[in-house]
């Protein structure tokens, strides 16, 4: 499976491997490993089929179909493929699991009221 | 249409006497009624934020089930964990167990008393026998006191090879059971073509009787049984 091509999409490859911080300000495909954080605030984290992030993540939405280890703090909607291993607390206001993803860890909805106490 | 205790009978009759055809479909869910689930309906109407965790494989229904009520579930299939091969060892006598120190620093690492739910679903059947009591004594750590488990086990007519089911809570007393079947990992065979093997799912390991069920919960300040007409007794216990 490939990326969706986009102009605001920045993409790390299957082959690329990154240690450290990650932040921007467009849309992020991950199919590499990354190990860190990742800080996306206004923008969307994809973790693709053969991505492996050892991270912890800030961003609007994220949706995984590959490997993810680390908390998850997205501000809109999150979303677990068929295909996702999942370990790590999830805190969004929305999230979407499809049946056969595997998810350890813990599922915290927030509202926006609560987003925006900062609870 | 089957009804619902014609369901029972078929799930956990085990597998004794039954051919290939008319065993569960893979991706089949059944529908039964839960005594136990309905005892705790009345937590899930709480106002207050209550902290469930799930024991079974991940479900997108039971995890919408409870954030939908502003609760917080958290999600750990132990009996996957105890698959993981680093966890096979060795006893005092030399036989072949698994390490339940290993497995508990790497599974159900949450405060005490953090917990107002426990859903146990059939883990302690299917749960090596060398991680039952270790993992019944770190759940009673985990719960609140006054906080409540909920366990299902096979009576004496269950066959070794009843299947392992996860669970789906449809509504307070109502749940849908899904046959497990495991996947491993996907591998290239000697011509080069790619194999993925799959297995049955979880074997039965044991069936307690009412004796071994109240030792096992022995800690805890109270217990309830509910039999059903299929060959479960579910458990309901209370830190």
């Amino acid at each position: 499976m490939s990326a969706p091509l986009s102009a605001d999409l920045a993409q790390i490859g299957k082959s690329v491997v990154i240690k450290g911080e990650l932040s921007g300000s467009e849309d992020l495909y991950v199919d590499g490993q990354v190990e860190g954080t990742i800080a996306l605030k206004g923008n969307s984290l994809t973790v693709g089929p053969h991505g492996q992030v050892r991270a912890s993540v800030e961003a609007k939405g994220v949706v995984v179909q590959g490997k993810l280890e680390g908390n998850v703090q997205a501000s809109d909607r999150v979303e677990l493929r068929k295909s996702a291993v999942v370990t790590g607390d999830i805190s969004t206001q929305r999230i979407s699991i499809e049946e056969g993803a595997y998810l350890k860890g813990k599922v915290d909805i927030q509202g926006k009221s609560e987003k925006a106490a900062g609870k | 249409m089957a009804t619902v205790s014609q369901n029972f009978m078929k799930l956990f009759r085990g597998s004794s006497g039954r051919t290939p055809a008319d065993a569960p479909d893979v991706a089949q869910k059944l529908t039964r009624r839960s005594s136990g689930l309905g005892e705790l309906a009345r937590l899930w109407e709480s106002e207050t934020p209550l902290c469930v965790l799930d024991l079974g494989s991940t479900s997108p229904s039971n995890i919408r089930f409870f954030t939908e009520r502003s609760h917080k579930i958290y999600s750990e299939d132990l009996l996957v964990a105890s698959t993981e091969a680093h966890l096979v060892t060795k006893d005092e006598q030399g036989n072949v167990v698994l390490d339940s120190r290993r497995f508990l620093a790497d599974n159900l690492v949450y405060p005490a008393a953090h917990f107002d739910v426990v859903l146990c679903w059939n883990l302690p059947d299917y749960l090596d026998e060398s991680l039952v009591r270790p993992v019944m004594g770190r759940l009673w750590s985990v719960l609140k006191p006054g906080g409540m488990l909920l366990a299902f086990f096979h009576t004496k007519d269950a066959g070794p090879d009843s299947p392992c089911y996860r669970f789906h809570i449809v509504n307070k007393d109502t749940l849908e059971m899904q046959r497990i079947v495991l996947r491993r990992e996907t591998r290239r065979g000697p011509t080069g073509a790619v194999h993925t093997a799959v297995s049955d799912g979880f074997r039965l390991q044991r069936v307690f009787n009412n004796r071994h069920i109240e030792t096992l919960f022995r800690d805890f300040a109270s217990i309830k049984f509910f039999l059903a007409r299929d060959n479960v007794r579910e458990v309901l216990v209370v830190r």
